[in-house]
């Protein structure tokens, strides 16, 4: 008995060394580790002022224009055109505001509507010398103090918009990521959820939509942003996390903009990609567990089988 | 024309037609096994349930299963992954059934080295397993295409540019495996046929001549010692079960085997459910992209050594180096010159040239993982030239091997 544990303990040590080696050792020497800053966007200014929703909402829908390219539903404000169409002004299609206060860190709205190059992260893509210029066109103040007129727009956008709690995993997908990528598995396209069509006439239509969309999207960003169906399992928790806090930060110069959600907006989008990627996870711990008791069951019974035979050769 | 009575219950019908009682006898009750064994002889039965596994969970993957390149990710990572009733499971147990077999090969390998058990009459049985080693290989790669991600495609390309033989440069061969120039329709059917008929027929019929080149030698035993098998068994069914050397391969062996089994399986369900992403790359669940390599390619953990011994050389020499490796272990019986059958252990410089071979071949997995970058190309190109330094010094320390 002895001897065969000493044997089996040579067997599992080479064998978990391999395994070291080539999994936690590999990896850690393949890619580079990344920790999160828990979204706190250290590099944004912080906003000094205390917003006013109401002067916030004069601006939003007068002077700030806003509403010239942006929809706000939740205010009564629906799209002026169709997404395509919006792709083939802007490059692609404006978010709709409504529950942008909710989604989005206050800092990084601020800086979004004073200098949405900088509040992306994309100052290589936009340079300062204004060769190129963000689609979206910065705010640059009503009259007044510039920093109350952006803290007041973001009170506004704030005061719109769902709790924060309230905003479902699926809503903080579709709005921090699905005007750029597409999400097949969840049937989401960059211009909505692709419903079943009665005709397959429609259906063509729509799906010649959606490449007439992306098309424009090429255009903006170089590349089709990759389908994220299966991100969660192709890149794990810990990479998607940090790539949606700063996308820089893996892939240095990348056209993806820093969308800045907040760190619970994160979260939800991170569970989105999950149950897109990995829906069966609750019943695979489910199953797991119950396999483990039959297993138990199996070891013990092997083992009396294996006494019971062996009593009389030794 | 055989004579047949009456039968006098179903059994003896059998009996008259099939001879089951001769049958059981020489296949179960009266195959006799050495009692000097461990757990390590296990290992058979272990990759025999291993088998089984991966033959019914790719049986109903294959219900479901898609071989084209349009639809073939969609199948298995929308359609069996989330769409079929534990169409996961069936996934995961047949790729982490896919990885660890090549653990336990590894093992069952090792301990017919460690053990001598090849040699004096049990040339076959090794020959026999290293060609069972080959078509699981075969059978890994052709499965590792399915799923047509990213790994599937560039590892297809990698390994498929390989039949270009270096400066031969047989272009026109690789498109012919290819059936293209590139990995694609043409390749990914041909690759499905490989892995769920042709191969597999192989492994069968491989698996069969294993078994039958054990008859004949009969199995080790922990000492090597040379057993008469003919006087042993007759003293086991006169009764003296504890002072025979052998035991009945069922149910004596089989319930130590099957004991083994159990402790397995434990391991084996842990993996499935806990921890499978060593045997599923992460890479692979991102679809086969003909315009994008992967930042780095590597086959699995099983094919790192000789993917190793592959990378460090250039590429005529890196080739000499694969070929000598994929082929070295099948010659062990004759390159093996001392006539002990014992342990490694007992068998002074053979001991340590088994242990050496043991951590070269680790240290040749981990390198083969890494960038070749480095300090890890120069471990990397040590380790292969060690490998083959080991293979080519062998007859020599067994020649002068003293008899024990």
């Amino acid at each position: 008995m002895f001897k065969e544990l000493s044997i089996l303990a040579v067997v599992v040590a080479f064998s978990l060394l391999t395994y070291w080696l080539v999994e936690p050792f590999a990896h850690s020497q393949m890619h580079a580790h990344i920790e999160t800053k828990h979204f706190k966007y250290a590099d944004l200014p912080a906003m000094t002022k205390t917003g006013n929703a109401a002067a916030g909402k004069d601006l939003v829908m007068g002077a700030g224009a806003c509403t010239g390219c942006h929809s706000i539903e939740a205010a009564g404000m629906p799209a002026m055109m169709p997404a395509v169409d919006a792709a083939a002004s802007y490059g692609v299609n404006p978010p709709d505001l409504s529950a942008a206060g909710a989604i989005y860190d206050a800092n990084f709205l601020a800086e979004m509507i004073k200098n949405p190059a900088h509040a992306t992260n994309l100052d290589h893509k936009y340079p300062a010398d204004g060769s190129k210029m963000h689609p979206m066109v910065a705010f640059y103040g009503a009259g007044g103090d510039m920093d109350q007129e952006v803290a007041d727009m973001v009170a506004y956008l704030q005061s719109i918009a769902p709790k924060a709690e309230e905003v479902t995993p699926k809503v903080a997908f579709e709005n921090a990521c699905g005007r750029c990528h597409s999400m097949k598995y969840k049937q989401w396209t960059p211009i909505g959820e692709k419903t079943k069509f009665k005709y397959k006439k429609d259906e063509l239509r729509f799906d010649a939509s959606v490449l007439d969309y992306q098309d424009y999207v090429v255009k903006y960003m170089g590349k089709l942003p990759p389908d994220l169906s299966m991100y969660y399992r192709s890149r794990g928790e810990h990479f998607l996390e940090t790539f949606i806090e700063d996308p820089q930060s893996h892939l240095k110069g990348t056209a993806m903009p820093r969308v800045g959600v907040t760190a619970e907006s994160a979260e939800k989008v991170v569970e989105y990609l999950r149950d897109a990627a990995d829906p069966k996870h609750a019943e695979r711990e489910e199953t797991g567990k119950n396999v483990m008791i039959y297993m138990i069951f199996f070891v013990l019974f092997a083992f009396l089988w294996k006494k019971e035979i062996w009593k009389k050769l030794h | 024309m055989a004579h047949f009575t009456k039968a006098t219950s179903v059994k003896d019908w059998l009996n008259q037609r099939l001879a089951i009682e001769k049958v059981e006898k020489v296949m179960a009750s009266e195959y006799w096994i050495p009692k000097n064994i461990n757990f390590l002889w296990a290992m058979g039965m272990v990759l025999a349930i291993t088998f089984g596994l991966l033959l019914v969970s790719g049986i109903f993957l294959l219900m479901y299963y898609q071989p084209n390149v349009e639809t073939a990710f969609d199948s298995v990572n929308y359609t069996i992954m989330q769409e079929v009733g534990y169409g996961w499971l069936w996934r995961h147990v047949h790729a982490v059934a896919a990885s660890v077999v090549f653990l336990i090969i590894y093992i069952h390998m090792l301990t017919g080295i460690y053990y001598g058990s090849y040699k004096k009459g049990r040339e076959m049985i090794w020959i026999s397993g290293m060609l069972l080693f080959v078509a699981f290989s075969a059978e890994a790669f052709s499965g590792y295409m399915l799923p047509w991600g990213q790994m599937s495609y560039w590892a297809g390309m990698v390994i498929t540019n390989l039949f270009s033989a270096g400066s031969l440069e047989l272009n026109g061969v690789v498109e012919w495996i290819r059936g293209d120039y590139v990995p694609g329709q043409a390749f990914l059917t041909r690759f499905f046929m490989l892995h769920v008929l042709l191969v597999p027929l192989a492994i069968l019929a491989l698996i069969g001549v294993h078994f039958a080149a054990l008859r004949i030698p009969h199995v080790n035993n922990q000492d090597g010692e040379d057993i008469d098998f003919d006087v042993e068994a007759e003293k086991y069914l006169a009764g003296d079960t504890k002072g025979s050397k052998v035991i009945r391969f069922a149910n004596d062996f089989m319930s130590k085997d099957m004991f083994v089994v159990s402790i397995f399986l434990v391991f084996f369900f842990y993996l499935v459910f806990w921890n499978y992403g060593f045997a599923m790359d992460p890479v692979n669940f991102d679809p086969a992209d003909g315009l994008k390599t992967p930042a780095h390619i590597y086959p699995e953990w099983y094919f790192l050594w000789s993917y190793e011994i592959l990378r460090p050389f250039s590429k005529d020499v890196g080739l000499i180096a694969f070929a000598f490796a994929q082929v070295i272990f099948v010659l062990l019986p004759f390159l093996d010159r001392s006539p002990n059958v014992k342990t490694a252990n007992k068998r002074g410089l053979f001991g340590i040239w088994f242990w050496l071979l043991v951590i070269d071949m680790i240290v040749l997995t981990a390198m083969g993982k890494l960038p070749p970058q480095g300090i890890y190309s120069t471990i990397g190109l040590v380790a292969a030239i060690g490998f083959i330094g080991l293979w080519v010094i062998l007859p020599f320390i067994t020649a002068i091997e003293k008899k024990v």
